[in-house]
């Protein structure tokens, strides 16, 4: 015991200068990046400062990130659940338009930049970070390939019953991401207005209809 | 020179007219080497050297008293340990706003002005040449960026905090795409600034010529570029945002060795 405590002491006061050479805590850390933030940017075109203003699952995703922990699985399962809320079905009911639009969405990386104006039809970036048609051999990996996407999960018919809960699904991951995977890397898609309703129902197509070059 | 530029321009022309894109970045690959010894950037370089040397603003006065961190007047190897934390201003700064503050009060520039003014634009064009010779001066050298001063500690805890900061249309943060090994945006392979990308890659790079569009981008330029990629509003120049980020980037690519300034695509 005699031999334990001084132990004891050296090793409280080595944790003790550890904490004194490590800067500052990480709510200090977290107020003053806040302040920094707020001085350091301006609003140019149509990127206003407001889009600084992270909502609640943005922030909770990159305080994750930031402690290097995933999120909670709870605290996950709320965002998604939030999230999917979110979803606005197709008001038509129709959920694929043009396998031929969809690719030019997808080739497009356009719009909402402080250079674009404001009525610029935006593109969907899908190239930036996928797979998708064989054709194109200029095509990102921070996302996984989505070459052969309805095929290889065995759409024949998007229409048919056997593949609504597919096409649900990809709607769905295009609209918002996040309703899936709580800290997704990809854009919400229709949830932000990225795209329109009718851009996301071509990149539908892109993915599904089985005459469209991804399924070939 | 003329002629240096003339090849330059024609070897760019060839690597921007190659049909098929699997073969561009070997073709960049092949045009880096092919530059090794005429990197356009040499050029800026120059000028920068030309700039530092010669008596210039309301006090017409050099730059070569100017503190880059090791003493007045010493350019070597300073840049590697840039950003840092400066007394006299009692601020972090990284290259490009310690220029300003020798432009300020050794050569009485209104400093208000230099920051308003867009790149390569005026002096910022100045600052952008001065600051790719300053950065020649730690050529294969090993960056080394402090830790030393407490602000510069904080600094890196903001960097870091920034770097993960998803927001904007399309809720990206520079971890997006800058957080794993061997990812790509279409062809253009991207660091992982979380760590040391190794020699030569990502902060260990810039300022850099870009071959794409014939400029030579110092980091603020490089960082202003990323975040309107990023969907967000614009940085201001030397903000205490973009300062953080170069603490944040530089700690974590510790002992890489510096090529800056660099050629890229």
């Amino acid at each position: 015991m005699k031999k334990i405590i001084p132990f004891a002491l050296v090793g409280a006061t080595l944790v003790l200068a550890g904490c004194m050479s490590t800067s500052i805590s990480s709510a200090d850390a977290d107020k003053l990046t806040a302040e920094i933030t707020a001085n350091s940017f301006q609003s140019k075109g149509i990127a206003k400062v407001e889009r600084l203003q992270q909502d609640e699952a943005n922030r909770l995703c990159s305080a994750a990130n930031v402690a290097g922990k995933p999120l909670a699985a709870d605290v996950a399962a709320a965002i998604e659940a939030a999230q999917l809320k979110t979803i606005q079905w197709p008001t038509d009911g129709k959920f694929l338009g043009d396998h031929a639009k969809g690719e030019k969405i997808a080739q497009s990386g356009k719009g909402l930049t402080w250079k674009d104006k404001a009525d610029r039809v935006n593109g969907g970036n899908c190239y930036n970070c996928h797979q998708i048609s064989k054709e194109e051999v200029s095509y990102g990996t921070l996302g996984p390939s989505l070459y052969n996407y309805g095929k290889l999960r065995g759409v024949t018919d998007p229409n048919s019953p056997a593949a609504k809960a597919v096409v649900e699904y990809t709607w769905g991951k295009l609209w918002n991401a996040r309703a899936y995977n709580a800290c997704s890397n990809m854009p919400r898609v229709g949830h932000n207005g990225i795209l329109t309703e009718a851009q996301i129902k071509d990149v539908m197509a892109l993915l599904l209809d089985p005459q469209s070059p991804v399924n070939q | 020179m003329k002629r240096k530029l003339a090849l330059v321009a024609v070897l760019a022309s060839s690597v921007m007219g190659l049909a098929h894109a699997n073969d561009v970045e070997a073709g960049i690959a092949q045009y880096r080497e092919m530059l090794q010894d005429g990197n356009p950037a040499e050029l800026f370089e120059m000028a920068g050297e030309e700039l530092w040397t010669t008596p210039r603003g309301p006090k017409n006065a050099t730059m070569e008293k100017c503190d880059l961190g090791k003493g007045p007047g010493v350019v070597a190897a300073a840049f590697v340990e840039l950003p840092r934390y400066f007394a006299d201003t009692g601020r972090v700064q990284d290259l490009e706003s310690r220029i300003v503050t020798c432009m300020v009060s050794l050569q009485g520039f209104d400093e208000a002005k230099i920051l308003k003014t867009g790149y390569a634009k005026g002096e910022q064009a100045n600052v952008r040449d001065m600051a790719t010779y300053v950065a020649g001066a730690s050529r294969e050298l090993k960056i080394n960026v402090p830790q030393d001063h407490q602000k510069e500690r904080e600094m890196y805890e903001v960097g870091k905090r920034l770097f993960f900061m998803r927001s904007g249309p399309h809720d990206f943060a520079c971890a997006t795409c800058h957080a794993e090994d061997n990812k790509r945006i279409r062809l253009q392979g991207l660091p992982n600034l979380t760590g040391n990308p190794g020699d030569g890659i990502g902060f260990a790079a810039w300022p850099a010529y870009r071959v794409g569009n014939g400029q030579m981008w110092p980091m603020q330029k490089r960082l202003n570029d990323c975040y309107r990629q990023q969907r967000f509003p614009e940085p201001k120049f030397a903000s205490d945002a973009t300062i953080a980020l170069g603490v944040y980037m530089g700690v974590n690519a510790k002992d890489a060795k510096s090529i800056a300034p660099a050629i890229k695509r």
